[in-house]
């Protein structure tokens, strides 16, 4: 799933800071960016994995696919 | 045993998923097992013999509720145990026929933790996949088994979230190629009616009102069970060791009380759980309500729910400054890394998670305390996090 990731257009670290707050800090990077933009969630947290999928349904926002990114996991998402 | 040595447990104690408070039919044949069933029932004189009665007496009233023969049904110093012994000695059992195993993704972590035990001795492990409702579809479940499945295990019922699983369908498909299923009953025995079709069943006393340190192994005549420890001549070889027989005799009777009251208490349980429910999604912004809405698709005592932007410790430890005791999936704090198993297979939110399940005596008014407490709760949690409007 990760060959056909897009680029982000922004990139929150989140690393080191354990749930909710990757989640915290997505959606108020997803909120700040602009339509249709790709955002991106670097968390070593394994809770990310479930609650970044979990986040996008609850809030109709596509959820794009993760890919590894040195010692953590990039979550990727797209604002509607 | 005077009441004042024990304290009570506090009205809002809401986790009886974990470990019901004794039920008093429970406290009343200790306190009788403790003068008259001390003695060892393995010995011929007079007080063995006496001990052995009350054990057979305790063991014809399980296998009476499991729908099981006495002869099937051994007790174990904990569920964990009896989960154990059910995965290994089914495995054990049935090692020529093949060393492949099928789980459900959300079984209890001592039925995983048996499963990986026997992986890491050269077992394959198939797991089967849940729905949103975390319930395991009987037609994949039949589709993982093959011609050197060993066993599959299905829980009669989710301790995370409540979903009933369909054992029926799924010992059926398992009866059609000659697989032994072992069912994980633990969350519904004592409560509602035990499925059929089990070649081998694990229960614990202390989820029905019993003491703790009684599980409950049954394993059906003709399965091909051995034992995967030293041999041992207690328990019909299926046991781990002489049991505590008072504990025994106050499991058998708070058991078969539960029996008689069940069904009263489900219905009325059921209500107390569907007003939570409705309740909890009018009154809490942002919160996944798990597991089936469907009464007859679920635990009646239990619901289970997961709040956006909010860390499960931290709600479960404002709760508890609020009087009510519950328990949490999430992994929020340092001491869990990774979070519910059950929740990550649902694909449902694992921070902010709270399961509560309600005790035989909860009442409407116990459940109404909770709904006014956990919104302003929530609400400061996520001011906390910097999480609000979000």
């Amino acid at each position: 799933m990760s060959g056909d990731l897009p680029e982000a257009d922004v990139t929150v670290d989140a690393r080191g800071r354990r749930c909710p707050l990757p989640v915290i800090d997505l959606a108020k990077a997803v909120d700040s960016a602009p339509a249709g933009a790709v955002v991106a969630v670097l968390s070593d947290d394994p809770a990310a994995a479930t609650d970044v999928p979990a986040w996008c349904r609850m809030r109709d926002v596509d959820y794009l696919g993760e890919r590894p990114d040195g010692d953590a996991t990039a979550y990727l998402v797209r604002r509607p | 045993m005077s009441d004042a040595s024990a304290p009570a447990p506090r009205e809002g104690y809401l986790d009886v998923a974990t470990a019901a408070p004794l039920h008093p039919v429970a406290r009343a044949a200790l306190e009788a097992a403790l003068a008259d069933g001390w003695a060892d029932p393995d010995r011929l004189y007079r007080e063995g013999r006496r001990a052995r009665l009350l054990l057979d007496g305790a063991r014809e009233a399980v296998a009476r509720v499991l729908g099981a023969r006495p002869d099937e049904v051994s007790f174990c110093p904990s569920g964990t145990v009896a989960a154990h012994l059910a995965v290994l000695g089914t495995a054990y059992g049935r090692r020529r026929t093949g060393r492949h195993l099928v789980v459900s993704a959300v079984e209890h972590s001592t039925v995983l933790a048996a499963a990986r035990h026997e992986a890491e001795a050269g077992a394959e492990v198939s797991t089967v996949g849940v729905d949103r409702t975390g319930r395991v579809a009987a037609a994949d479940l039949a589709a993982a088994l093959r011609e050197d499945t060993a066993l599959a295990a299905l829980q009669s019922a989710n301790h995370e979230v409540g979903t009933l699983q369909p054992v029926a369908d799924a010992a059926e498909a398992c009866a059609a190629r000659d697989v032994p299923l072992v069912v994980d009953a633990a969350q519904t025995v004592g409560r509602l009616p035990v499925p059929a079709g089990w070649s081998a069943l694990v229960a614990s006393a202390r989820k029905w009102g019993g003491p703790a340190g009684v599980g409950v192994l049954a394993v059906r005549r003709g399965a091909r069970w051995r034992s995967p420890w030293p041999e041992d001549e207690h328990e019909g070889g299926r046991g781990a060791g002489p049991v505590p027989l008072p504990l025994v005799l106050a499991a058998a009777a708070s058991l078969e009380a539960r029996e008689t009251e069940r069904e009263a208490e489900a219905e009325r349980l059921g209500r107390l759980v569907q007003r939570l429910r409705a309740g909890l999604a009018a009154r809490v912004s942002d919160i996944e309500i798990l597991g089936p809405d469907d009464l007859g698709a679920r635990l009646p005592h239990l619901v289970a729910f997961s709040c956006l932007y909010v860390a499960g410790e931290a709600l479960q430890t404002e709760l508890d400054r609020a009087g009510f005791s519950v328990s949490s999936g999430s992994s929020c704090s340092s001491s869990a890394l990774t979070p519910s198993h059950v929740l990550e297979a649902m694909g449902v939110l694992t921070h902010g998670n709270v399961r509560v399940s309600l005790p035989r005596q909860a009442s409407e008014a116990e459940v109404d305390r909770l709904l006014d407490a956990l919104p302003p709760i929530v609400e400061a949690l996520r001011r906390g996090a910097g999480a609000q409007g979000l």
